[in-house]
C-alpha cells in the first residue's frame, strides 16, 4: 500500500520543512497610532461589528463578518472618500479552517491611504456583490468565482472569465494540482480532435528534463546517436555504451587499494 | 492534408443579423492589432456599437498558482512575463512587495539603479504605446520610427542585464549587477536622441496632424467618475483629470527626493491620453538625469544586508564559510518571510501595478495576487465602447494600453 | 546574407529528384513567405521587433498578413493556452496549402516555463510544426535565422505537396 498523502493541499512542499521553526509575524501596530485610520475605524464600529483591526505595513486591515460587507463598503466610499476599489480576491484556507478569506483593497485618493477589508466565508457561502458600488468588482468577482468557486450574489454576469466556459474545477483551490487534473490535461485534445485522438496525440510531457533519444543536437547524447536513415520500425538496435579509454586511467601508483570496490 | 477534427465552422450556429437589425461581430482572439488575445463580441447597429463584451483568458498561464509552488526568488523571472513590454516594472513591484513583507530596504546605489531602470522601462513602454497606437490608427511609419528608438533603449537594457525583453534585472533586496562602464554616457546620448526625436518626429508627425486629431478626439471618453468606479489607474485616470500618481503620493525608491511633474489632462479622450504619454516620456528623461549624480555619489553596495533572507555578495560567498552555508540554504530551501500579508502598489507605465502576497512563513508564498492595471482597463471597455463606431473600437483598445500578459496572468 | 549561395542546379543528394519546375516554384514560395500574425505573448513583441526598423523582416519578402487565407506560414509566437488552442487549430485549417508552421519561443515549443494546468505543452500537439525556435524570448536574429532555415527546407521539398512524405524529407 502506498503511503497516505493528504489531498487537501496538493501544492508543492518546500524542499526542507523544519518542524521546530516558529516564524515571526509581520509587525502590527494599533489603529490609534494614526489619526485618519482611528477616525475611520470609529465610524465603521458605529455601524457593524468589527472582529479585528490593526495597521500593517502602513495600511489598515479591518476584519468583518461577510454579511456586513456592503454596509462597510458603502460607508467607506460615501463617507470617507475611499473612491477606488483596487482589488478583490480570496485566499484558500479550506484545509486549515474550512474557510475562504476574501479581501477588498480600497484606496483613498485624496489622502493617499489604503485599507483592506477582510472577511471569512465558509465553503459554499456566497457573498453580496459590490458591483453597484464599484464597477471594478465586475471583473474582479468574476475572477474570484472562476478561480475559487465563490459566488457573488446579484452580480450582473457571474460567468467564468479566465478559464474556458466549460472548464471543470476551480484552479486556485489548494486541492487543484498545479499541472491540472485529468479533465484539464486532455481538454484541448478532446475539444479539437475528440477523445479518439488521445492515444494518437499522446499524453502531455510534463517532465522538463525529458530527453529525446533521436535528437542529435542534444548534447547529452553526443556520440550515441542513431544514424538518421536507419530504420527503427522494429525497435532500435542496441548500441553498447562505449566508455572513453582516456578517462579510465588508474592514478593509483601504489599497490595498496583504498576500497574493495573499484 | 486536412486532418479531420471536431471543429465545425462557426457560422452554422450563429445568426449574423438579428431581429432588431443588430449584427454580431466577433473581434477574435487573433487579430492584427498588436495587443494580444482579446476577444470582443460586438453588437453593431450599422456602424455603431450597441453592446461590447470583452472575453479574456486566452493567455491565462496560471502564474498565481505557480507562485504557490515556487520560492520567492525562483518566481521573480515569472513576473517578467506579466507586462512583457516593461518587464522591470513587474519585477520591481514584486520585489518591493517582498521587501515590505521582510521589512528591508535596498541600499542607495541599488535604489538609484532601480529608479533608472524603471524610468527606462517607462520610456520603452511609452514608445511601444506610440508605435502600436499609431499602427492601429493607421500611421504605420511611426511604428518603425518608434521601434528604432526602442531598439536603442533595449540595447541599454541588454548591456545591463543581458536580455532585451524579459529582464529580471532586479532582485529582492537590490540589484544583482552594477552598471557597466559607459552605460551612463550611452544613456545620456539615448536621452538626448529620444527627446530630439520626440519633438521632431513623433510630435511633428502626430500631434498637430489633422487626421490624427480627427481619429482621436472625443474617442474613448472616460470621465473621472467612471475611471474611479471601474478601477482605472495610471494614464487613463490622469487623462480623466484626477491627479494621482503613486510615485508622488506613495513614494517608493528615490521618487520622494526627485523633482518631476505629473502631467494631467482634462480632456477625457484618447487624444488627451496620447499627449499624456508623450509628456510622461519627457518627465522620465528628467528623472533619469537627476538620478545619475545620485548614483555616482552612492556607495557601491548592491544588495541589502539581511542575512536571514538574502544571500551575501559573491565575493563573500566565495571566501567566507558562513556566507556560503547561508547562500546554500537560501537557494535550496528559499527564504522564509514572516507570517503576514502585504499589498504594495507601484506606478507601472500602464497604471497601478500591485502585488498582494500572503505568507505563512513557508518558503513558498501562500497566496500571490497580482493587481494588474490592464485587467481593469479591459473591464471598462464594456462601458466605453458602447455608442462608438467600429473604427473607434480599435483606437480605444490601443489607447487604453492593455497588455494581455497581465490581464490574464 | 550575400555569401549565402543556393545551388539550384544540383539536387543536393536527395532521394527525390527536383525538377526545374520544382525549383522554380520553390524559389517563388520560399522568397515570398507571407506570415500570419499569430503573436500571442512576449514573443509577439520580438516578432514585431523583427519586422520593425533594425531587423527588417520585409527584406526576406515577408509581408505580415492578418488573414489566414492569404498567408503561407504561421509563426506561433508565445504561450498557447488551452482556451486558445481551438482557435489556433481553426485558423491553421483555414490556411491554404502549401503552409508551414514556425513555433517561436519555449512556450510554443513545449509549454516553456509554464508547466501549469492551462498551458498547452507544446504547440505540436495541435498543429504540425516545421521549425522550432528556442529562446525566451528568442532574439530577432533567431527568428530571421529560422525563416531562412524554413526557406532552405522549402527549396528542398518537392513542389507537389503530396510527395513530401516522411521518407522523402530530411531534417537539417
Amino acid at each position: 500500500m502506498r503511503k497516505y498523502t493528504p489531498k487537501d493541499n496538493v501544492q508543492g512542499k518546500a524542499y526542507h520543512t523544519d518542524r521546530f521553526w516558529v516564524s515571526p509575524s509581520v509587525p502590527r501596530t494599533d489603529v490609534s497610532e494614526d489619526a485618519h485610520f482611528a477616525a475611520l475605524l470609529e465610524k465603521i464600529k458605529e455601524s457593524i461589528a468589527v472582529k479585528d483591526a490593526y495597521i500593517q505595513i502602513g495600511q489598515m486591515v479591518v476584519h468583518i463578518n461577510p454579511e456586513d460587507n456592503i454596509t462597510v463598503l458603502t460607508l467607506v466610499k460615501e463617507v470617507c472618500d475611499y473612491a477606488m476599489c483596487s482589488e478583490i480576491s480570496a485566499v484558500d484556507y479550506l484545509a486549515q479552517d474550512g474557510e475562504f478569506e476574501v479581501f477588498y483593497q480600497m484606496l483613498n485618493l485624496k489622502k493617499a491611504k489604503r485599507i483592506r477589508i477582510v472577511t471569512r466565508l465558509k465553503e459554499r457561502q456566497a457573498i453580496e456583490s459590490a458591483v453597484p458600488l464599484f464597477n471594478s468588482a465586475n471583473f474582479a468577482e468574476r475572477e474570484m468565482y472562476d478561480m475559487f468557486g465563490i459566488v457573488a450574489n446579484n452580480h450582473p454576469f457571474m460567468k467564468r472569465i479566465l478559464m474556458p466556459d466549460d472548464w471543470e474545477g476551480h484552479p486556485l483551490l489548494k486541492t487543484y494540482p498545479l499541472q491540472g487534473d485529468e479533465a484539464a490535461s486532455w481538454y484541448e485534445v478532446d475539444k479539437i480532435f475528440g477523445k479518439e485522438y488521445r492515444d494518437i496525440i499522446g499524453a502531455e510531457n510534463r517532465d522538463p528534463s525529458k530527453i529525446d533519444r533521436y535528437d542529435t543536437k542534444r548534447f547529452s547524447r553526443v556520440g550515441y546517436e542513431v544514424p538518421f536513415d536507419e530504420d527503427i520500425s522494429e525497435g532500435e538496435k542496441k548500441t553498447p555504451i562505449k566508455y572513453s579509454d582516456t578517462l579510465l586511467v588508474n592514478y593509483n601508483k601504489s599497490s595498496k587499494q583504498l576500497d574493495e570496490r573499484r | 492534408m486536412q486532418q479531420p477534427n471536431k471543429l465545425v465552422p462557426f457560422f452554422e450556429n450563429l445568426n449574423f443579423e438579428r431581429d432588431d437589425n443588430t449584427m454580431v461581430v466577433n473581434f477574435g482572439p487573433q487579430h492584427p492589432s498588436a495587443h494580444g488575445q482579446l476577444r470582443l463580441m460586438l453588437e453593431l447597429e450599422g456602424e455603431m456599437v450597441v453592446k461590447a463584451y470583452p472575453d479574456i483568458g486566452y493567455l491565462h498561464r496560471g502564474i498565481e498558482k505557480m507562485a504557490e509552488n515556487m520560492t520567492y526568488n525562483e518566481f521573480l523571472p515569472t513576473t517578467d512575463r506579466l507586462d512583457y513590454i516593461a518587464s522591470t516594472a513587474n519585477n520591481y513591484a514584486y520585489a518591493l512587495a517582498v521587501e515590505k513583507l521582510l521589512g528591508i530596504e535596498a541600499p542607495r546605489r541599488a535604489q538609484a539603479i532601480r529608479t533608472m531602470l524603471l524610468e527606462l522601462n517607462r520610456l520603452i513602454s511609452h514608445l511601444f504605446f506610440i508605435a502600436t497606437h499609431a499602427l492601429d490608427v493607421g500611421a504605420m511609419s511611426v511604428f518603425l520610427y518608434a521601434f528604432r528608438e526602442r531598439e536603442f533603449a533595449m540595447d541599454l537594457m541588454e548591456d545591463y542585464c543581458g536580455a532585451r525583453l524579459t529582464h529580471s534585472s532586479v532582485r529582492i533586496g537590490g540589484v544583482p549587477l552594477d552598471l557597466p562602464e559607459g552605460w551612463l554616457a550611452q544613456m545620456m546620448t539615448f536621452l538626448e536622441k529620444m527627446e530630439y526625436e520626440l519633438e521632431h518626429t513623433y510630435e511633428a508627425l502626430l500631434t498637430e496632424n489633422r487626421i490624427w486629431k480627427m481619429r482621436l478626439e472625443d474617442v474613448g471618453v472616460i470621465d473621472a467618475e467612471d475611471a474611479l468606479s471601474w478601477g482605472c489607474t495610471g494614464p487613463i485616470l490622469r487623462g480623466a483629470g484626477v491627479q494621482y500618481d503613486i510615485r508622488k503620493e506613495e513614494p517608493y525608491e528615490l521618487y520622494g527626493e526627485l523633482d518631476f511633474d505629473v502631467p494631467v489632462s482634462d480632456r477625457n479622450d484618447a487624444y488627451g491620453r496620447y499627449m499624456l504619454h508623450v509628456e510622461e516620456m519627457r518627465q522620465s528623461a528628467r528623472i533619469i538625469r537627476q538620478v545619475m549624480p545620485i548614483y555616482r555619489k552612492s556607495e557601491p553596495q548592491l544588495m541589502a544586508h539581511a542575512p536571514k533572507y538574502l544571500s551575501a555578495p559573491k565575493e563573500e560567498i566565495m571566501t567566507q564559510n558562513y556566507a556560503l552555508m547561508q547562500h546554500f540554504v537560501l537557494v535550496t530551501q528559499g527564504m522564509r518571510p514572516p507570517k503576514g500579508e502585504v499589498y504594495a502598489p507601484t506606478e507601472s507605465p500602464k497604471g497601478e501595478l500591485g502585488f498582494y502576497i500572503k505568507s505563512e512563513g513557508e518558503p513558498y508564498a501562500y497566496r500571490l495576487k497580482c493587481r494588474a492595471p490592464s485587467f481593469y482597463h479591459t473591464g471598462i471597455l464594456q462601458k466605453v465602447l458602447v455608442g462608438t463606431y467600429l473604427a473607434d473600437v480599435v483606437t480605444m483598445i490601443s489607447s487604453s494600453n492593455i497588455v494581455f500578459g497581465e490581464v490574464d496572468r | 546574407m550575400a555569401q549565402h549561395q543556393v545551388n539550384y542546379a544540383s539536387a543536393a543528394g536527395l532521394p527525390v529528384a527536383l525538377t526545374s519546375v520544382d525549383k522554380l516554384i520553390n524559389w517563388g514560395r520560399s522568397n515570398s513567405l507571407w506570415p500570419m500574425t499569430y503573436g500571442l505573448a512576449c514573443c509577439a513583441i520580438e516578432m514585431m521587433a523583427t519586422g520593425a526598423s533594425r531587423y527588417d523582416f520585409d527584406r526576406m519578402g515577408t509581408i505580415f498578413r492578418a488573414s489566414p487565407r492569404q498567408s503561407d506560414v504561421m509563426i506561433l509566437a508565445g504561450t498557447l493556452s488551452k482556451k486558445h488552442a481551438e482557435f489556433t487549430r481553426r485558423l491553421y485549417d483555414q490556411m491554404m496549402e502549401p503552409k508551414w508552421v514556425i513555433s517561436m519561443g519555449s512556450c510554443a515549443n513545449t509549454g516553456g516555463m509554464f508547466n501549469t494546468y492551462s498551458t498547452v505543452q507544446g504547440v505540436d500537439r495541435i498543429v504540425p510544426v516545421d521549425i522550432y525556435l528556442p529562446g525566451c524570448a528568442p532574439r530577432p536574429e533567431t527568428l530571421q535565422y529560422a525563416l531562412m532555415m524554413l526557406q532552405k527546407k522549402i527549396r528542398r521539398e518537392s513542389a507537389d505537396m503530396n510527395k513530401n512524405t516522411k521518407q522523402n524529407l530530411r531534417t537539417l
